[in-house]
């Protein structure tokens, strides 16, 4: 499982970490959200999941797209605007899909993704279907009018839903403390009818024990949904592949906890110099392989322009 | 024998008809399962397929909108119905952020049939938040198909190519037109985009009804034979896409276009068709233009100011008559009550 998990850490970090470096040729035709920092709860939760079940995402989900299963190739090719991207170039890293692998996409729009998630799980529950829908937001999600529309018809129907809340305290550059008067996300959850819970967010193994438990309490026929809220950090900027602690409305000292807790250097400690080499070399050959994929792919043709606009 | 059914009926057969032939079919929103059953159009469909697929919602139209969305990504055709236009505003973000545009941004990967039944009100005081034809907000964004059907027959037929179609369809209802009753076959057939209706025949001007306003187009047909002025009357029935084509004909011959919308005329489907009229001649054939709408304040409830905010048959066919005739004839016709019975005849 260490290991398991490791290869996945590894991977999504150092994913973005390419991003971040090819970020400035101006080869990457998207804005992009890093999840640095972030990426033990996508891990945590998507580890948990089984291939049939799906998840929601959001604009900063690169993370959660990789944990699930999304196709690197293909989301490479994506931030690059190429044809063979997984939208085909016209969704761009905000919009990332691979319904194949259950990641059901993701909105620019915040809280947007949520309704969705719960839509997906009114179905599954109608078709009696063994399925669990997870849906990822953020902390600013739970200020949208929709999440708590979400969370009251979630709960009235009792559906196989588990709610997952990122919580890095930042709506773009504004902390949680300055947008809500209690810091109290799984209050809000539980005032709608459902079991919260408040998880460390470096804490790889808990969040993927407590959201297992979940995934097997729905799976055994109790009524959803569940709710976890992950506190977590974003070691970049907002948007782009920088820092931006010079910006002043957060200092670095309040990162510096989160750096110290990495669950990907944690992870790297536990395991055997040697099968952790192995599973670093071959990260690093599938992210070359995915850019050097991305690089040489096509744009779109210009008639692509006109398709998928409606059913052709 | 032909068969007789209200606007409303109409609406419930279909319902009723293409959710027993898919189970994929599912029905809700506020009221549907209430004892009005939305002006009786959902009346039955919860004995008949139970509470998971025919059900009340809490009053979130946001998240409902979002949640038929997801609905469909995992393979249900939900029909979202709302008993007033007015209140898609709440659910704009998921209609024009979402379900507009998901099939394009994930590149094809998914599609989204819902269908978005809304009623526009009219009469007795419906007001500034009850009587508001907002379809041109959704003829704007690609992606959505708005369709606004008149009569019984195309209230089914539209209704069920909505439910089949693969991309979200805008169902755009009049309370008025609720009333109105015509030839409507037991038989399942669908109306899809593509034609417009020439609803009478006529040689001197072009009369394009929206909606109800397609009624008091006829009225207005009839007002005009007696000033000796053949209008041919047109509905569009599918707003977008727009049938451009039927249109283009009719003005070929008439030379004068009237679009009579039932919103306002700034930025509306009326401004849309002319331009699209315009365009395609662009100077090749002679043409008057004129377009009529709510007038451009917000809904008065009390009927001294209701009625001067509405276009009506007598309104309409003084201003076509100023259209033929140029300005300073003005005319207007003298009420014939007899016209205000009137009802769609078919077969369509």
């Amino acid at each position: 499982m260490t290991e398991r998990f490791y290869r996945s850490l590894y991977r999504i970090r150092r994913v973005e970490e390419t991003i971040a470096e090819v970020y400035p040729t101006d080869k990457i035709k998207s804005p992009v959200h890093l999840s640095i920092g972030q990426e033990a709860v996508a891990v945590g939760v998507c580890e948990a999941l089984r291939p049939k079940d799906v998840v929601f995402i959001t604009y900063r989900s690169h993370a959660a797209y990789l944990a699930k299963g999304g196709d690197l190739r293909k989301m490479i090719a994506e931030l690059y605007g190429k044809a063979t991207g997984c939208a085909k170039g016209k969704g761009g890293s905000m919009h990332l899909i691979d319904a194949a692998h259950g990641v059901m996409g993701a909105s620019a729009v915040v809280g947007t993704t949520i309704a969705n998630a719960v839509g997906y799980a009114y179905a599954v529950k109608l078709r009696r279907r063994d399925q669990v829908v997870v849906s990822f937001f953020g902390d600013g999600g739970t200020d949208e009018g929709v999440f708590h529309e979400s969370m009251n018809f979630a709960a009235l129907k009792g559906l196989p839903i588990i709610f997952v809340c990122e919580n890095n305290f930042y709506a773009i550059h504004t902390h949680q403390n300055r947008r809500q008067k209690l810091a109290n996300i799984c209050g809000r959850a539980r005032a709608y009818g459902m079991p919260a819970e408040r998880i460390e967010g470096n804490d790889v193994f808990r969040i993927h024990e407590r959201v297992r438990d979940a995934v097997g309490a729905l799976g055994a026929g109790a009524s959803g949904p569940f709710f976890f809220e992950c506190l977590t950090y974003r070691l970049k900027e907002h948007v782009g592949p920088n820092e931006d602690y010079h910006l002043g409305y957060r200092r670095r000292e309040e990162a510096e906890p989160w750096i110290a807790g990495d669950p990907v250097r944690r992870l790297a400690a536990m395991l055997d110099g040697a099968r952790r080499a192995r599973i670093e070399d071959e990260v690093e050959a599938e992210i070359r392989d995915a850019f050097a994929f991305a690089e040489a792919s096509p744009f779109p043709e210009a008639a692509e322009l006109f398709t998928d606009v409606t059913e052709t | 024998m032909e068969r007789t059914l209200s606007y409303v009926e109409a609406i419930r057969e279909a319902t009723d008809q293409e959710m027993e032939r898919d189970p994929a079919v599912v029905v809700f929103g506020l009221d549907v399962d209430d004892p009005k059953a939305i002006q009786g159009t959902t009346r039955g469909l919860v004995e008949k397929y139970g509470p998971e697929r025919v059900f009340g919602t809490p009053l979130s139209e946001d998240a409902m909108t979002g949640v038929a969305v997801g609905m469909a990504l995992a393979g249900l055709r939900p029909i979202h119905v709302h008993i007033r236009m007015d209140f898609l505003m709440l659910a704009m973000n998921q209609l024009v952020n979402v379900a507009a545009k998901s099939r394009y941004m994930y590149g094809g990967q998914v599609q989204v049939p819902i269908v978005v039944r809304s009623m526009i009100g009219k009469s007795w005081g419906q007001g500034a938040q009850h009587s508001q034809g907002l379809y041109s907000f959704f003829m704007h964004v690609p992606g959505l198909k708005v369709v606004a059907p008149a009569t019984p027959y195309d209230a089914k037929g539209c209704l069920v190519h909505a439910i089949r179609d693969n991309d979200p369809v805008m169902y755009v209802e009049h309370r008025l037109l609720h009333f109105q009753k015509g030839p409507v076959p037991e038989r399942l057939y669908s109306v899809p985009p593509g034609r417009a209706r020439v609803t009478a025949a006529g040689k001197d001007a072009t009369l394009v009804g929206i909606s109800y306003m397609q009624v008091e187009c006829l009225r207005a047909q009839r007002y005009l034979e007696d000033a000796g002025i053949a209008a041919e009357v047109i509905d569009p029935i599918w707003l977008s896409p727009l049938d451009t084509e039927t249109i283009v004909e009719s003005v070929r011959k008439t030379g004068h276009l009237c679009v009579v919308d039932n919103g306002w005329s700034t930025c509306g489907a009326g401004a849309e068709i002319v331009a699209r009229v315009a365009e395609h001649f662009q100077g090749s054939r002679a043409i008057k233009v004129k377009r009529l709408g709510f007038a451009p304040v917000t809904c008065p409830p009390t009927p001294a100011l209701e009625d001067l905010y509405y276009p009506n048959a007598r309104t309409i066919a003084s201003a076509v008559f100023d259209l033929v005739n140029g300005k300073g004839q003005s005319w207007q016709p003298e009420e014939r009550r007899e016209l205000q019975e009137i009802e769609f005849k078919g077969p369509f």
